[in-house]
């Protein structure tokens, strides 16, 4: 046993029904898990796709989507200035509508998590940082904890961390396992300098995972060692957030819960810039995982240009027209 | 705690033109009954009368079958193939082009969800016709091994089809019906289901917009009586009939020993297979799909489920889980997964059936799902406990009702499939290849599909074993049950 925490050591011995933590020991578990046939799970998010979500229930579904964006930028170029920019739209996302929600969370590199601190003190935005040598995670490990732990010690409430997909692929289930366990304990330090923990996403990379079959057994993973959210993609791979990889996390999560009373969140990121698809996936939501999740602490959009098609629609439901993107004000 | 309500989507009922009554449709034109008799077809999700139609007595038949033999001789027959596919395409394209049109009225009348309709019954439709239209001039390719060949090398039709097709899928099974024996150069007398005669009676309305040539494509409205007729017209060639198994018997008895060619497509009690090593959250959908799909109003339904013993708690479970989550209601609500029960009597024939479930000892669960107040509903259903010998096990309830048995073994799996007199599909699911081969080998049902259910395609040939009946539909299979025999 190489988890730390007497209670993850428990858990996991619970949930393996075994006494030892090798890759062997997590092989048999994570191929012992139903398969994902891949024709019916693209089926059933497409039928779900043909929900008509309209008048009040759109209403409705799109103040919870704007709820629930995590709004990122994740480029070379970003500085004080965009970041700065970004955390007043996220404040703020429709200057012409007071009552628009405010979005869930502002996602940026690490570095910059002390301007989005600043800028976002006092409003109930979350600040979240990519870190683990974030997009491909081809790092050692105290690299990565050194970089989540630059995150956490600036004030950064979420950690979007990447899991090692050549050791997920190659069958070093053990390795990936540790890594996650390490970066979250890493993030339980905030407790003692910001009086709570950060929470930790789990990004997948679903692209480079190539089959359903990988995305459950890497979501069982990621919940396994402790992850609060399991996430599909850095955004930075394509194919990104699909319909059908949600659907499959959102099973994953649904049967985590049932297991062991635990509810792990969602995030699919990259990929969703319409309201339109966002809303399909609340319907995926819904009717997989349960109204439960239709929560801003349970699920998230990783996205950038969705927002402002989200206030583009409000701005319709409430005048009848559409209104000019340049209405809206930019997020950088 | 949030909620997520979908606000009711209606489909527009007023992209349809109802009329407050129809003849029948001979020899190119709408024509009223010799006899002057009609009948009332009904929305099954309210009741409220929708149209009345004519119902053909034998006087009109005869007109019918008349009207198709001179179309036959004259035009149809003699038409360069080429030219038979153009009008086939055209049918097609129209189709779709009227594709709303088509799927609203085919909701109002028959009660099936809008998103069936017009994801499922139009779009297949549609594609019968068009697959057919490209078979019209290629026949002599088609390898109908022992058809007799005309002087040029192609398939010889036979001459006047007469057709009665059922209440469950009205325009789609006319697609399979007409559009092969168009394409193979046959004219047709059609009488759709008395319960469901408004697609059809639309489908004349396209056949005169594409110009179609008169008496290519006859139908006469009404009844058992009348189909009775029409099976039964000396000078009707083939007989195709989709329905139920004690109405195709009564046709066999009709048909024998005279030259009419016979396909019939009757019933079914499908077995669906789960082994514990199936993709479960795939497989349950599939479940649902199988036997919840068009109310259950579905000859090759699911609607014996076969589960390994060894998951079967959990199947169960699953199941109930996703059944509860099933929208019952208005048909042409967009977000209904299952609507109205076609006709009063349907109703009353599911809910004693189900009631002789209980008396025999099952135990039954029923979804949780609010039930409009007028119209004809039943909520989804599954029996538990069902032991092969039970009624719901042998019959065919035609309804959304499924009864659960278990399996210990493969070969276990495939004896308890076959035990039954139909033969109509089947389904297996797992996640090994191998096996799927070996249980396809082994179930007697015309189809077997595998990790999926009720997916249907023009190209593949559809029909049964046993009581099931006998022919295919669709295919090069189907193209052989229109062409003369050597």
């Amino acid at each position: 046993m190489t988890a730390t925490t007497p209670a993850l050591t428990d858990r996991v011995r619970d949930v393996l029904g075994s006494t030892t933590l090798d890759d062997a020991s997590l092989r048999r578990w994570l191929h012992g898990l139903p398969g994902v046939d891949e024709v019916g799970a693209h089926g059933r998010a497409a039928m779900l796709g043909t929900r008509s979500v309209k008048t009040t229930s759109k209403a409705w579904a799109l103040d919870l989507a704007v709820s629930m964006v995590d709004l990122t930028t994740l480029e070379g170029a970003d500085s004080f200035g965009t970041v700065r920019s970004l955390c007043a739209k996220a404040r703020v996302p429709d200057a012409d509508d007071p009552a628009c929600p405010k979005v869930a969370a502002v996602c940026v590199y690490n570095d910059l998590v002390p301007v989005a601190v600043e800028a976002l003190a006092g409003s109930g935005v979350k600040v979240a940082a990519v870190t683990t040598a974030f997009p491909s995670g081809r790092a050692s490990l105290p690299v990565k904890l050194a970089d989540t732990r630059d995150a956490v010690q600036a004030g950064a409430d979420e950690i979007d961390m990447v899991i090692d997909r050549g050791a997920f692929l190659s069958g070093r289930y053990l390795k990936v396992f540790e890594e996650i366990v390490a970066v979250r304990e890493v993030c339980d330090e905030a407790v003692a300098l910001h009086g709570r923990r950060a929470h930790l996403k789990v990004i997948l990379e679903t692209g480079e995972l190539s089959t359903y079959d990988n995305v459950r057994r890497a979501s069982w993973l990621a919940m396994l060692a402790g992850g609060d959210f399991i996430k599909t993609s850095t955004g930075k791979v394509s194919p990104a957030a699909t319909l059908p990889v949600t659907l499959v996390m959102l099973e994953a999560v649904r049967d985590w819960a049932a297991l062991t009373g635990e509810i792990i969140g969602v995030k699919p990121a990259g990929g969703i810039r319409t309201a339109k698809d966002a809303i399909k996936h609340l319907v995926l939501v819904h009717e997989t995982a349960g109204e439960r999740w239709l929560d801003p602490d349970l699920f998230r959009f990783g996205a950038s240009s969705l927002l402002n098609d989200l206030l583009l629609q409000r701005r319709r439901m409430r005048t009848g027209v559409y209104a000019s993107a340049d209405r809206l004000t930019l997020a950088t | 705690m949030p909620t997520f309500e979908y606000a009711p989507a209606p489909e527009s009922r007023a992209v349809v033109d109802l009329q407050p009554s129809y003849g029948l449709f001979i020899g190119g034109e709408f024509v009223d009954p010799v006899d002057g008799t009609s009948m009332k077809t009904v929305n099954p999700a309210t009741e409220e009368v929708l149209s009345e139609v004519a119902v053909g007595g034998a006087a009109d038949v005869d007109r019918a079958v008349k009207a198709a033999r001179r179309a036959y001789e004259r035009t149809w027959s003699r038409m360069p193939a080429a030219e038979r596919g153009k009008y086939l395409f055209r049918i097609a394209r129209i189709l779709q082009e009227r594709g709303r049109e088509l799927a609203v009225l085919e909701s109002l009348d028959n009660g099936k969800p809008i998103r069936e309709s017009r994801d499922v019954d139009v779009p297949l439709a549609a594609a019968h016709f068009f697959y057919h239209a490209g078979w019209a001039d290629k026949l002599a390719w088609a390898g109908l091994h022992g058809a007799a060949l005309g002087p040029d090398g192609v398939p010889l039709p036979l001459g006047v089809a007469g057709q009665v097709i059922p209440w469950n899928f009205p325009l789609l099974m006319l697609a399979w019906k007409v559009a092969p024996a168009l394409a193979t150069g046959n004219t047709v007398v059609l009488k759709p289901a008395e319960t469901t005669p408004l697609t059809a009676l639309l489908f004349a309305d396209i056949c005169r917009q594409a110009d179609l040539p008169p008496g290519v494509v006859n139908i006469v409205t009404g009844a058992g009586a009348t189909g009775a007729a029409l099976v039964g017209h000396p000078d009707v060639d083939k007989v195709a009939f989709t329905g139920s198994t004690a109405v195709g018997r009564e046709i066999a008895r009709t048909v024998a020993g005279s030259r009419k060619k016979l396909t019939l497509e009757l019933g079914g009690k499908a077995a669906n297979i789960v082994f514990d090593d199936a993709a479960i959250d795939e497989t349950v959908e599939g479940i649902v799909d199988g036997i919840f799909f068009n109310q259950g109003h579905v000859c090759c339904a699911g609607s014996r489920l076969l589960v390994q013993e060894t998951i079967a708690e959990e199947v169960v479970g699953r199941l109930q889980q996703r059944m509860a989550q099933l929208r019952v209601g208005d048909p042409l609500d967009k977000n209904t997964d299952v609507g109205a029960v076609n006709s009063a009597e349907q109703l009353q024939r599911i809910t004693d059936l189900a009631a002789v479930g209980d008396a025999e000892g099952a135990q039954r669960w029923t979804a949780p799902c609010p039930l409009p107040e007028n119209g004809f509903w039943f909520s989804p259903t599954l029996f538990t406990n069902v032991s092969p010998a039970h009624t719901i096990a042998r019959d065919e309830i035609f309804g959304p009702v499924l009864s659960v048995m278990t399996f210990r073994t493969p070969s276990e799996a495939v004896t308890k499939a076959n035990t039954t007199p139909y033969g109509l599909s089947a389904g297996i699911w797992t996640e090994k290849g191998s096996r799927i081969l070996w249980m396809a080998d082994r179930l007697r049902a015309g189809v077997v599909w595998a990790n999926t259910f009720n997916r249907f395609d023009p190209t593949s040939p559809f029909g049964g074993y046993k009581e099931s009946g006998y022919g295919r539909e669709g295919g090069r299979h189907g193209l052989a049950a229109y062409v003369k025999e050597a």
